[in-house]
């Protein structure tokens, strides 16, 4: 039982890095039409889903993160072309190093949420936020020095 | 150390209702670096933009954070703002505390939590922001528009007319589109030809107008102001600057089997056709999958009578390069495929049709020449029922989810001519919802109703039965009588869906323009930005943003013309400054980056470099395009020195911005 209620009580903290053109455009489009998601999830924006390099994922994880996730146009949608490939490629090879690593690959996840998509963008996040709350604080990746 | 200002915007209650604006600004007060810190109703308006204009002034500002609506919205309001106060545009940055949290979280405790930390973020971004100079790039002083139906064409009109050239790719042997196969047009009925034909043929003559027809866009490359297109001109066996139009080869070929695409199958056509007899331009096609001589090589009937010497059987497809500074997309629509919809008939009975196929039964150049037979026995029909919303408002995932908008006033005008030219005709329209929002919609939906005594029932219609005697059961219920009704009809009536043309979903890939989850194209702003598409350089015009009838495809199409006319009187355009940079001491020239360029900006160079023992040295370096890189930022993961970085999103700023979420 004690396990669960401190469960509860965890306050994850998660971090979106979200591509311009469909992803940002997606989370605004869950904002206007007033989709709720937990305040947990903080959007970085950048210009395209493979400006996301995977030292970011692992500075945020290093840095007290419990959760990364990397959202992007879907795949033949990208505004420049092939960048949304680039980005599932390099995560790919991430997301099997961390798990070689013993990190849960739960805690990090690439989606595709297009401008159109709110209702996916908001559905995708709480799904996220509840996966990374059963999944706890992340502990193996914190740098402690980090900690204040 | 930058001097750093924040100005936390209320967005009247849409930010200040959840979000505690005032502890915002006074927590981000304290953070290092930032000298001026409040708080103000509306920051983009007129006084709101003039506080951050003094306080730039007064406190000698290096870098500005707004925190309000999304930078999709206001970035550029905010970065003009700075400018006007002489401070570098991009020196700003915009922390989004209402679409990504005023709006989404209800709990005021945890919303202004939220909006300190997204704060927080844009302040450690703006420390490591510099000072960057947008470059220029000049304007290619001709536009393309892809698709030649009313939308493409008085897009194309309206372009020319203010004296810039525009070529109009369409991919039928003839412009005019949907809109030609229409018999006439609600709701003032008048006739579609009579409005349309004039159109095309100034477009013809038009000297600004260039019309590839039969022809299709193959390849697109570059950017706003200066895009290099290729059109693929189909081989259509006829040379167009010899046919003169007269048809007689249309009616000495012997392959008569041929179903006429026009009449939407209704009837047959030659090997060797034009559309119709107002096509533009007015030149035979041949069709290659029946053309005799193209097949096999035995005919060449329509060669002999040619006395113009026009056909030509070893012409090949043509690839043609163009420059463009802007593009407009108005491919339209097309109605659905009904296969998905077989409780209705559609594939057992001929007599069962689609309200496109009802319009050309009903036109004067249509294949009954305007009577209205069935196309089974070819007998007039005394009971036609008109069945609405076939595959539109359908979440059941065999239809479209959205409203085709045109349906309820086409049928509205298809039952009253019905009922006007025959009289003794019952006509029933099944019917959800009648809507007819529009200037005299409603007016004209009545006088169907009232005038003319269509009977309307609210209801679908379950089942349509062929019977052995031709005549059609129809099964339908009526909801306000509730009570089931079983309709005798001779003519069943599908308003079936409309959907984005198929040439649509691989163009916008080619374009690099987004589209909705139904192929539509999306607008740069739903409301405040109709007509541009979020890429730059891209235009929408017609039906391929969403159904559309024709009165408001045409304000759009003119819509995009005036855009289009904006961006082409400029000589010369700024450039997004955030594109790549190579720090040249770092890069090792081992050409990774180039590899995942999309846009072919980063070559090489050999450089001489000093070294510290004051040797010089020849290295491979990678240098960037500044006015072909589009800033996407694949080359800076790419890197494996870590030379490259992106302007504006460098990996210093991005990992600032890690931080401060995570601390």
């Amino acid at each position: 039982m004690q396990v669960n209620e401190s469960a509860k009580q965890f306050k994850p903290t998660i971090v979106a890095f979200c591509c311009n053109w469909c992803s940002y455009a997606g989370a605004d489009l869950a904002g206007t039409n007033r989709l709720n998601y937990p305040a947990d999830v903080k959007i970085i924006r950048v210009p395209c889903s493979c400006r996301v390099n995977p030292m970011f994922i692992l500075r945020a994880f290093q840095r007290g993160a419990d959760g990364v996730i990397l959202c992007g146009c879907h795949p033949g949608d990208c505004h420049y072309t092939t960048g949304n490939y680039y980005a599932r490629r390099r995560m790919t090879l991430l997301f099997s190093m961390l798990d070689y690593l013993g990190i849960e690959k739960e805690r990090t996840r690439v989606e595709w949420v297009s401008a159109a998509e709110g209702a996916k963008f908001a559905a995708t996040m709480n799904e996220f936020v509840e996966t990374i709350v059963r999944l706890g604080e992340n502990k193996r990746l914190g740098d402690l020095r980090c900690k204040q | 150390m930058q001097r750093i200002g924040v100005f936390v915007c209320w967005c009247g209650s849409n930010i200040a209702g959840t979000v505690d604006v005032k502890a915002v600004s006074e927590a981000l007060g304290q953070e290092p670096g930032v000298v001026f810190s409040t708080n103000y109703q509306y920051m983009c308006s007129e006084a709101g933009q003039n506080i951050i204009k003094d306080a730039i002034r007064e406190h000698s500002l290096t870098g500005v954070v707004v925190c309000s609506c999304s930078p999709r919205m206001h970035e550029a309001t905010f970065r003009k703002t700075a400018a006007a106060a002489g401070l570098n545009p991009y020196m700003v940055e915009i922390a989004n505390i209402r679409e990504q949290c005023s709006w989404i979280h209800k709990d005021m405790l945890t919303a202004t939590e939220k909006a300190i930390i997204l704060g927080k973020a844009a302040v450690a971004k703006v420390h490591l922001n510099a000072p960057l100079t947008a470059g220029e790039s000049p304007v290619v002083k001709r536009a393309l528009v892809i698709g030649g139906g009313i939308a493409g064409i008085q897009t194309a009109l309206d372009i020319a007319e203010a004296g810039f050239p525009v070529d109009i790719v369409e991919k039928e042997p003839t412009i005019g589109g949907k809109m030609t196969q229409i018999d006439k047009t609600f709701p003032t009925l008048d006739c579609a030809a009579c409005i349309l034909t004039p159109k095309m043929v100034d477009c013809a003559q038009n000297e600004n107008i260039k019309i590839y027809s039969y022809s299709e866009v193959a390849a697109v490359k570059g950017f706003v102001g200066n895009f290099t297109v290729t059109i693929k001109k189909k081989a259509r066996y006829v040379d167009e600057t010899k046919c003169t139009g007269c048809g007689l080869c249309t009616e000495k070929c012997p392959q008569k089997k041929v179903p006429n695409l026009f009449n939407l199958g209704m009837d047959n056509r030659r090997a060797i056709y034009i559309p119709f007899a107002q096509a533009v331009p007015k030149v035979a096609t041949i069709d290659p999958d029946y053309c005799n001589m193209l097949k096999n090589g035995k005919c060449g009937v329509c060669s002999k009578v040619c006395t113009a010497g026009a056909i030509d059987y070893k012409q090949q497809d043509q690839l043609i390069e163009q420059q463009y500074g802007a593009i407009v997309v108005a491919t339209g629509f097309n109605p659905i495929k009904l296969d998905a919809y077989d409780e209705y008939a559609y594939s057992q009975s001929k007599d069962v049709i689609t309200s496109l196929e009802f319009e050309r039964l009903t036109n004067a150049a249509g294949p009954t020449s305007g009577k209205l037979l069935r196309p089974s026995d070819g007998k007039h029909p005394h009971t036609i029922v008109f069945v609405q919303c076939v595959g539109s408002r359908d979440t059941s995932g065999c239809g479209k989810p959205y409203c085709s908008k045109i349906c309820c006033m086409y049928t509205a005008k298809h039952a009253m001519l019905t009922r006007e030219k025959y009289p003794d005709t019952d006509v029933y329209v099944f019917y959800i919802d009648v809507r007819t929002p529009g200037k005299n919609f409603d007016e004209f939906y009545r006088r169907a109703v009232e005038e003319y005594g269509v009977h309307y029932i609210k209801g679908m219609v379950g089942k349509v039965a062929p019977r052995a005697d031709g005549k059609l059961m129809v099964q339908a219920s009526d909801l306000l009588a509730n009570e089931q009704l079983h309709i005798e009809a001779d003519l069943v009536v599908l308003a079936a869906a409309i959907e984005p043309d198929k040439s649509a979903r691989p163009l916008a890939t080619m374009l690099t323009a987004s589209m909705d989850t139904n192929d539509f194209f999306t607008e740069a702003h739903p409301k405040l930005r109709p007509v541009e598409s979020p890429t730059a350089g891209i235009f929408l015009s017609g039906a391929c943003q969403g159904p559309k009838d024709i009165p408001e495809t045409v304000s759009q199409a003119s819509a995009a013309a005036a855009k289009v006319i904006g961006l082409l009187v400029k000589d010369k355009l700024t450039c997004n400054p955030c594109v790549a940079q190579s720090d040249e001491w770092m890069c090792n020239g081992c050409s990774s980056c180039e590899k995942v360029c999309p846009y072919g900006a980063i070559s090489y160079v050999d450089k001489e470099f000093r070294m510290p023992d004051r040797t010089t040295a020849i290295r491979r370096v990678a240098q960037v395009n500044p006015a072909v890189c589009q800033g996407c930022g694949a080359c800076t993961v790419a890197c494996p020195s870590g030379a490259m970085d992106l302007k504006g999103f460098s990996n210093r700023q991005i990992m600032a911005e890690v931080d401060a979420i995570c601390k």
